[in-house]
């Protein structure tokens, strides 16, 4: 009788709860819309990233093996040092106060813009290992039978590297979808901050944070268990 | 034996010498390969077989002299190699298969993005190509799924799908079991016999004295001896190759 009581008044307290943070003036939305922005800043961020990190790996890597693009690859490897070097609040915040200061460019572009940047270091990172582990005998299969430095590059080498880091790649985007949670700090409303101005307007703290919690971790949780499945299926159609 | 077919010059190499850092390698090769011809190389671990076979190509870029193939100077830096190596193929130790295509793919890919050949030419080459050694059954399989001397054979009918000129192997029976050394080294012998001139470095005496038209033995990057098979192999001159065969054989 006791327990049942005490059960039916914490069961009371969370659906009040919940009723008013969530409910109440259509709260939920800050939520819902958060996560909407915290999406899309994630995806084309990655998008942007694996942009970049191609583009840096492919340099970094002829480099490498040609001792050619010595100019790009200094450069490239400058951009390496300081995105790696610096934390990317940092870098949120100067992509916000610093550089893309045009009131032309929304807050959500410079996020992306922010956040592929530094993605894109770690990605070019992640498609370099994946070049340097395919047997050098594979490109010189392909300069051999004529094909160009690019095509070889293109048609040989990254597929198969691209195969190699897939499950990296996937992991970046999980990494990066909780590293999206400082937009805040740039006045975007991502979900984070959509937590934090429930929490603003209720007074009540431990609900609306830990509802984005637990949003984030769904996320999280959900994309590792594709990850391992995708993972497992390359693995057993690996030719 | 293809020898009446011998014609013209293909590869002239005039003093090509190779340095890897202080390292020389080659130091100062001539000779000339000429159509039809099976020129087999032999020689020790080290002597530089490799760096010659690969300088042929351009996959290693000569440190001085030159390699005029068809008339043309491959090691002049303004020649376009890729347009060169579409008549020169190769074959390697390790075979060198594509793994994320299918065989029929890794034979049909070069035609088709280098050559302009459409799929159902390049594909139609293909089989026949496979069903010369054998293999018309395992197109639609992974290179993972071949042992390694069905690898090899599809290794040469890719580098042949390009109907290349010259043909350069680079011990292509060094990485097999002994039992499938001999399907390779036969698929070898049928392309001497229709006259595809070759340039092989082997470890495989029998197949160099059978099959080749010439030896050459090097040594310490140098050619030391060349000469036809016969004298080459029964009467060797001089004190190194004499050496060199009486372990090898
Ligand atoms: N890419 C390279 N860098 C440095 N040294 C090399 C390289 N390739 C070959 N060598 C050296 O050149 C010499 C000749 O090698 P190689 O042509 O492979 O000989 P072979 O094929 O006759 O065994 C060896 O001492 C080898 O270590
Ligand atoms: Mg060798």
């Amino acid at each position: 009788m006791f327990f049942l009581n005490a059960g039916q008044s914490s069961w009371d307290k969370f659906v009040g709860d919940f009723v008013f943070n969530l409910i109440e003036k259509d709260r939920w939305k800050y939520l819902w819309n958060g996560l909407g922005v915290t999406l899309k800043i994630t995806l084309f961020a990655v998008l942007l990233g694996i942009l970049i990190g191609m583009v840096v790996a492919i340099v970094r890597s002829t480099h490498d093996m040609t001792g050619k693009m010595k100019i790009p690859n200094f450069i490239c490897k400058a951009y390496l040092s300081v995105i790696r070097g610096t934390p990317v609040m940092v870098q949120l915040l100067i992509a916000y106060f610093v550089i893309f200061t045009s009131p032309g460019i929304s807050k959500v572009m410079v996020a992306i813009l922010a956040f592929g940047i530094n993605s894109g270091a770690y990605v070019a990172e992640i498609f370099r290992s994946g070049i340097m582990s395919i047997d050098k005998g594979q490109f010189e299969a392909g300069r051999s039978l004529g094909f160009s430095y690019v095509q070889t590059m293109t048609l040989i080498i990254m597929p198969q590297a691209l195969k190699n880091v897939l499950p990296a790649l996937g992991n970046e985007f999980i990494v990066l979808l909780k590293e999206t949670s400082i937009s805040g700090y740039i006045a975007l409303e991502d979900l984070t901050k959509g937590g934090d101005i429930i929490r603003s307007q209720t007074f009540n703290a431990m609900f609306p944070l830990i509802t984005v919690a637990v949003i984030y971790w769904i996320f999280v949780a959900g994309l590792s268990h594709l990850l391992t499945i995708f993972e497992r299926r390359l693995r057993t159609s690996e030719h | 034996m293809s020898t009446n077919g011998i014609g013209t010059e293909l590869i002239e190499v005039v003093d090509l010498k190779k340095d890897f850092g202080k390292l020389s390698v080659l130091k100062g090769i001539n000779t000339t390969i000429k159509k039809g011809e099976v020129v087999v190389v032999v020689g020790p671990s080290g002597s530089g077989k490799s760096t010659f076979l690969r300088c042929l190509n351009l996959l290693e870029t000569p440190t001085g002299g030159k390699v005029i193939f068809e008339g043309v100077d491959l090691a002049d830096k303004k020649t376009n190699i890729d347009l060169h190596r579409q008549k020169m193929g190769m074959v390697f130790q390790h075979f060198n298969l594509f793994p994320h295509m299918t065989i029929l793919k890794n034979m049909t890919i070069a035609p088709m993005k280098l050559q302009n050949k459409s799929a159902a030419e390049a594909e139609k080459l293909a089989m026949e190509m496979l069903s010369r050694v054998g293999l018309a059954d395992r197109a639609n399989a992974y290179p993972s799924q071949l042992s390694g001397g069905q690898k090899q054979r599809v290794a040469i009918v890719r580098a042949l799908c390009m109907q290349p000129d010259v043909l350069l192997f680079d011990e292509p029976t060094s990485a097999l079991d002994p039992e499938m050394v001999g399907e390779v080294l036969e698929v070898m012998q049928d392309l001497a016999k229709e006259g595809l001139t070759m340039v092989v470095v082997t470890h495989e005496m029998g197949f160099a004295k059978e099959v080749g038209t010439r030896g050459i033995f090097m040594d310490g990057g140098h050619i030391v001896e060349e000469n036809n098979p016969k004298e080459f192999f029964e009467n060797p001159q001089h004190p190194r190759l004499k050496e060199f065969l009486s372990k090898v054989l």
